[in-house]
């Protein structure tokens, strides 16, 4: 039973437009049907959606050990569970702005360090509303000192203990300082809501998500089924099944004998045999993965900038996208967001200049330098791209010797050691990269990029309330990386997802974890 | 009888010894390695605080021997212990693992041990004529073929170009006998191999024992050629093959990862397989205890068969 309550209406500006009491009204009408606001979007040559069916998704998974809890999530697997059966405030869209989810509204004060937020008016799936008190709850659990859930860095610019609630869906956090992008702390990674006082979250899990629990069996299967009373309009799926192989032979498999309906992660050579054969859809997500060389800047040869930059220049994109990506990716101009919100797509595309590189090496006195590139199997094509940017620093006259690290620590090994490693990310704002890598204090700074003008520039940029305004602080900051950074970023990898042909509005222009990825409420099964 | 019963409680005794030996090596390879459970868990997040805190929140701040020292006090209890990755008892990963793979293994045993004495037999009664040649290549090509290529071969032609079999276990969970047709696939390729080892064996055996003077005599009395072959003949020709079976029973019992791995079969290599991604330790050391375990007895009850079958023969430990 389909019903297009709202015509022509785009989720973005649906959102963006709709206040308080048109979204109550909506919430008390939705019920009958499903608002489809947001699928004319996707839905290009998809049809009308059609409601019913179940849909069989297989992930890789984290085996025997995986959890429903939402806050422990870190595979993609729990992120796709946690996605059906939770939600956030916020979620990014597909330029990785935050986009309002369970927030309906947020609104900083004049010094950006006090955030009103509103909550809309949704339900748990015990029939219990969602409330200030039940956000608060969710935030102090992921904060928890003695606990080690992932979001717990991305709410740390919350003071938790300050925040409070200002009515049954008002919200006031207090900021320890200010913070301009404060709606991507709330759409990070695991920052999910939970109701107050839950605790068994493998056998009762209760959240606000567009389906509601039906079984779980770690490492095996979990089902989930339709929540008819879901704010944003009840899914048009009445089930939805994730089932776990690891192998991705076996998802294929699993995909091409139609034992599933959607098959998440596949390599960039299984997509060839089957894109346009018509037994299966490939997607592509775009941008999901950036791809890059890490510089330490602090050490030598890469402490000074002229070495980085005839780096910069030796390597040729192309080559290392089609060698070690199998072509399902595109080339980087060493700034890491291509396509997202800030991202300074007007500086020129960096091309191979072995000419260049040459007299840069010689100017800074670093001919016939040899250098060590770590890497290891830790993600697909670090091994491959290694070795093909052997062979192009070689055509510089600079000596690569690739040096192969253990996977289980790898990240860990990268951090603080070596000068040159292969590094690659996930999709997350600029702003979020910038915080989290680029900063003196950033906890995870593999390029060892310190500088105190770049922090006071990200400073200014999250005290500067006006977007424009901050856009040009951002601008700056990536001219700066771009001419000298220790980030030389060659690619974007697609991920590649498989859907059988009767399933219908899967989004592609939404990068892994964004709020489009693995979202099986706006999917239907023609 | 009493010199059985001081055999068996030797190679009881003996088991318990290896099985432990097995652990604590386990135990100390995996503290060898670099990083540990909280560096893997962290990921690409390698955010020192981070890594410390998840190290405090499974206690993997204390020392190894302490650790190690207390997982050895809860396993004379019946108690493995409990994950690190989700705190749940690591009773039940081997309890959920062991279903399939147990379920695996029997049909493959069922299916192997009809076919692979079957065809060791003909073959040494047609020894050297052309229904030998015929078993004796195609049971070599077939066991030259790796697992991996095997499977998927079989997945291509016989599931996704034919349609006569689902590819994988997808989504079937424990429950795997309640899709019967799902094992198909998995049990040929596991069977595939041994299979081959087993009817060589068999055939070599049976051409010494039928070509023995035993036999020879048996003949000469007149017997029959049947019962030549099965009663004569072929208990001589046992012993190494029921060696072999008990290593494949163990092999088989142990996790077949690649199988598993391949059609998404969540056993014992599959757990295996994500508790040593994870660096999950207490599961990776109750797997070894129930391998441990499972290799000692399988190796006592082939040991005793033995002794019953060929007891001139002695006893090989």
């Amino acid at each position: 039973m389909y019903d297009e309550r709202l015509p022509g209406l785009r989720r973005r500006g649906f959102l963006a437009a709709t206040g308080a009491a048109s979204l109550g009204a909506l919430a008390l009408a939705g019920c009958a049907g499903s608002d489809d606001a947001g699928t004319d979007k996707k839905s290009k040559g998809d049809g009308a959606p059609r409601r019913g069916g179940r849909l069989r998704a297989a992930f890789a998974g984290g085996g025997a050990g995986e959890t429903l809890d939402p806050h422990k999530a870190s595979l993609f697997a729990d992120a796709a569970r946690a996605k059906a059966l939770y939600d956030k405030l916020a979620d990014y869209g597909a330029d990785l702005s935050a986009q309002p989810r369970l927030a309906e509204k947020w609104e900083p004060n004049a010094s950006l360090d006090r955030w009103q937020v509103t909550l809309r008016e949704a339900t748990f799936h015990d029939g219990r509303p969602v409330t200030a008190a039940d956000v608060l709850h969710s935030y102090r659990r992921i904060a928890d000192p003695r606990q080690a859930f992932r979001a717990k860095a991305s709410l740390e610019p919350i003071d938790l203990d300050a925040s409070r609630a200002t009515g049954k869906r008002g919200i006031e956090f207090v900021l320890k300082r200010p913070t301009a992008e404060f709606p991507n702390v709330l759409a990070a990674f695991g920052a999910y809501i939970i109701p107050e006082g839950a605790s068994d979250f493998d056998r009762k899990p209760i959240g606000s998500g567009p389906f509601r629990f039906a079984s779980f069996t770690p490492g095996r299967s979990a089902s989930f089924r339709r929540f008819d009373d879901y704010w944003e309009g009840a899914p048009h799926l009445d089930e939805l099944e994730f089932v776990v192989a690891n192998e991705e032979s076996a998802r294929v498999n699993a995909l091409l004998g139609g034992q599933v309906e959607y098959a998440h992660e596949l390599d960039p050579t299984t997509a060839r045999a089957h894109e346009g054969k018509g037994r299966i859809e490939i997607v592509r997500l775009r941008n999901s993965a950036m791809q890059a060389f890490c510089m330490k800047t602090d050490r030598p040869p890469f402490d000074d900038p002229s070495v980085r930059q005839a780096f910069f220049l030796i390597a040729d994109r192309r080559e290392l996208v089609d060698g070690a990506l199998s072509g399902a990716g595109v080339i980087g101009n060493d700034l890491f967001g291509k396509g997202y919100e800030y991202y300074a797509d007007g500086l020129p595309q960096r091309e191979q200049d072995l000419d260049r590189a040459r007299a840069l090496l010689k100017r800074a006195g670093a001919e016939k330098l040899t250098v060590t590139l770590d890497t290891s199997s830790v993600a697909a094509g670090f091994t491959e791209a290694a070795g093909i940017f052997r062979d192009q620093a070689a055509k510089a006259g600079v000596t690569v010797n690739v040096r192969m690290g253990s996977k289980d620590s790898y990240w860990a090994d990268i951090l603080d050691n070596g000068t040159l490693c292969c590094y690659r990310s996930g999709a997350m704002p600029i702003e979020s990269h910038i915080s989290q890598r680029l900063l003196t204090d950033s906890t995870t700074n593999a390029t060892k990029w310190k500088h105190k003008d770049f922090d006071a520039l990200y400073q200014q940029a999250q005290s500067t309330r006006d977007a424009t305004d901050r856009a040009a602080v951002y601008g700056r900051m990536q001219r700066r990386l771009y001419t000298e950074g220790g980030f030389l970023i060659w690619g974007f990898a697609d991920w590649i997802i498989g859907t059988s042909k009767s399933v219908k509005g899967v989004v592609a222009e939404a990068p892994a974890n964004t709020l489009d990825w693995a979202r099986f409420d706006k999917v239907w099964l023609a | 009888m009493s010199g059985l019963r001081s055999f068996v409680a030797r190679r009881l005794l003996l088991g318990a010894v290896q099985t432990g030996t097995v652990v604590v090596l386990v135990f100390a390879l995996t503290e060898a390695l670099p990083g540990d459970a909280a560096v893997a868990l962290a990921g690409d997040q390698p955010d020192p605080a981070r890594i410390e805190a998840i190290r405090e929140t499974m206690r993997l701040d204390r020392p190894a021997y302490e650790r190690l020292a207390d997982w050895a006090a809860g396993l004379v209890r019946g108690d493995f212990g409990t994950s690190l990755v989700s705190g749940r008892p690591v009773g039940h990963y081997i309890a959920d693992g062991f279903g399939p793979t147990l379920v695996l293994a029997a049909l493959t045993v069922a299916l192997l041990i009809p076919a692979g004495f079957g065809l060791g037999v003909l073959a040494a009664r047609r020894e050297g004529r052309r229904t030998d040649r015929w078993i004796s290549s195609v049971t070599l090509a077939v066991y030259a073929v790796p697992e991996f290529a095997l499977g998927t071969l079989l997945v291509t032609v016989l599931a996704l170009r034919l349609g006569w079999l689902p590819p994988t276990a997808v989504g079937y969970g424990t429950d795997l006998l309640a899709h019967p047709s799902a094992l198909v696939l998995p049990v040929l390729v596991l069977a595939s191999r041994p299979v081959c080892s087993l009817s060589r064996l068999v055939r070599a055996g049976m051409i010494d024992a039928l070509g023995s003077p035993y036999v020879a005599q048996a003949r000469r009395y007149g017997v029959s050629a049947a019962r030549v072959t099965w009663t004569h003949a072929l208990p001589g020709a046992l012993a190494p093959a029921a060696q072999h079976l008990a290593r494949t029973i163990d092999w088989l019992l142990c996790g077949v990862i690649v199988v598993e791995a391949l059609y998404a079969i969540p056993g014992l290599g599959t757990v295996l397989l994500d508790a040593v991604a994870e660096r999950d330790m207490p599961v990776v050391q109750g797997l070894a205890v129930v391998f441990g375990t499972v290799t000692v007895v399988l190796n006592l009850g082939t040991d005793l068969v033995l002794r019953r079958l060929a007891p001139r023969a002695g006893v090989a430990a």
